[in-house]
């Protein structure tokens, strides 16, 4: 369902963050992406969210080239991909509930529908308590269950978790980890970059390794390897 | 679906606005003084417009005839001068209206008033007030007397004095003076407005700087750029807006206070009833202005962020 075909990408001459890529995913996999700082990690997602364009190679979708998309498709296009931060990227002034209710106003929802899903997603991550807090009277762990909601709100194709127990302690962890397995679990790709020994091991998923910009490793049934 | 986005763009809009008070009360006050600025412009622009008429209105030719001259002849030299294209309206002032105006005048100078019951005869010399229609007139008016020259010399003269000669110097210089005052008030306008526009435009700037993470966010969730810019933008009006109702609020105690003040001095209108009479149109303008300013402002600023 995704294609890296030969994807390179660099800043500058001498800072080189990927160096050509091949990687195929596909649908209704769950992929950890694990590797140190500076590897490529970021950048790879990147390069899939059409929020920075390869130097060489190109990136599919499906039979879509990602970078061939105008201006005015991107939109679109994003939102058959759910995305997940390290920092949560929450709108401050807008409630849990109209945080998540922004992504499907953004793609068009009637408000009938909105009003029906809503509640429904936050009660999926255990936040139908918290539904009218702002993001800053949440605890982290809460943020980012707040941050999946609004990630698989619009029911994507792709789930693109980028580092999402950064800032969370264990417990919190653990419960991030287990709803991304239960979403993967109904059908969508879940795509995981992290740091987390504990959670690529008991995961028991497919892990790809990169480091330098290139991909050192990729195991069917993976573990933590650096 | 329009009607939908349009619906979300403006509760969005309102709310931003409610939540981010801080930033919303800065932001008005810069506005406000923006449309303080252009209201008192406008309110400088009538001040000077009037006093101008005011002190043009004063420019005027006397005529002072002979005290033996017939009134006649006086009455038909008026008939001859009303007949000039240039002559607005005449005032003959006949010699006991001028000695009755003069007892007025001088009603508590008891000196003054017990010398002229010494004199035997009425002392004053009847006479013409010509207004013209325009300042500049006066010369040809004054030329066409000239040309009478029976009238001013000779025996049978009947004109003792035109005092022309002695206003024109001061007519001469307020002509420059008023074409002066047009000029620099043009520029000085353009100027403050620009400047106000400016200073606008960055605080709202500023405002939506500190929404760029925000910007980023609402992209990459999938909104389009209509619908991440809509609310800015509907927030900037807003700001328009709120601002043009308090400057009108302000300007209430402002020209009531000023009013008495400007008119003793410059003369010409009361600012206070100006701004009763014109309520509506100023405030127009300043609505106008305040929801161009905010929205492009807002506009123009998002866009940056959104590009990236």
């Amino acid at each position: 369902m995704i294609y890296f075909d030969k994807v390179s990408k660099e800043y500058s001459d001498d800072s080189v963050a990927l160096h050509d890529i091949n990687l195929t995913i596909s649908s209704g996999e769950f992929v950890s992406i694990v590797g140190h700082s500076g590897a490529g990690k970021t950048t790879l997602l990147k390069i899939l969210l059409a929020d920075e364009s390869p130097s060489k190679g190109s990136v599919f979708f499906e039979s879509l080239d990602i970078h061939t998309l105008g201006r005015h498709d991107i939109p679109a296009f994003r939102r058959r991909i759910g995305v997940v931060f390290q920092d949560f990227r929450l709108l401050p002034n807008k409630t849990a509930y109209e945080n998540v209710a922004f992504a499907m106003e953004a793609a068009g929802k009637e408000d009938e529908e909105i009003k029906a899903d809503v509640p429904h997603v936050l009660e999926l991550v255990d936040l139908t308590d918290k539904a009218f807090n702002f993001p800053h009277q949440l605890s982290g762990g809460e943020k980012q269950r707040l941050a999946i909601a609004r990630a698989i709100i619009n029911q994507p194709d792709v789930i693109i978790a980028d580092e999402p127990t950064g800032n969370l302690d264990p417990i919190n962890t653990q419960e991030v980890v287990q709803i991304l397995k239960k979403i993967n679990d109904l059908g969508t790709t879940v795509i995981l970059t992290t740091h987390n020994r504990g959670v690529i091991d008991s995961l028991g998923k497919r892990v790809i390794t990169m480091d330098g910009g290139k991909v050192a490793r990729d195991d069917e049934k993976g573990q933590y390897s650096l | 679906m329009f009607l939908t986005t349009t619906k979300r763009i403006i509760k969005y809009g309102f709310i931003n606005f409610w939540r981010n008070n801080v930033v919303s009360f800065a932001s008005v006050l810069v506005v406000t003084i923006t449309l303080l600025v252009l209201g008192s412009l406008i309110f400088l622009n009538a001040i000077l417009d009037s006093s101008l008429a005011h002190i043009k209105d004063r420019v005027d030719i006397n005529i002072y005839f002979n005290l033996d001259t017939e009134e006649e002849d006086i009455l038909s030299l008026k008939t001859s001068l009303e007949s000039l294209p240039e002559v607005s309206y005449i005032t003959y002032v006949s010699r006991e209206e001028a000695l009755t105006n003069f007892r007025e005048r001088h009603a508590d100078d008891y000196l003054t008033i017990q010398a002229l019951d010494e004199l035997s005869d009425n002392p004053l010399p009847a006479a013409f007030n010509i207004k013209a229609k325009e300042p500049s007139q006066y010369a040809s008016i004054a030329k066409y007397l000239e040309r009478q020259n029976a009238l001013v010399e000779g025996d049978n003269k009947i004109i003792d004095k035109i005092n022309y000669y002695q206003n024109k110097v001061v007519i001469d210089k307020l002509s420059s003076i008023v074409k002066g005052i047009e000029k620099v008030g043009f520029v000085t306008t353009l100027a403050l407005i620009l400047l106000s526009i400016v200073i606008t435009f960055n605080t709202i700037r500023l405002a939506i700087y500190i929404s760029r993470e925000e910007i980023s966010i609402m992209k990459l969730v999938g909104a389009d750029n209509k619908y991440v810019r809509g609310p800015f933008v509907f927030e900037g009006i807003l700001y328009g807006l709120v601002s043009a109702i308090l400057a009108m609020i302000l300007f209430y105690p402002i020209t009531l206070w000023m009013g008495d003040t400007i008119t003793n001095f410059f003369g010409g209108i009361n600012i206070f009833d100006y701004y009763l009479d014109n309520f509506f149109q100023i405030f127009i303008i300043l609505i106008f202005s305040g929801v161009v300013v905010g929205g492009i402002s807002s506009f123009l600023a998002v866009k940056r962020y959104l590009n990236k």
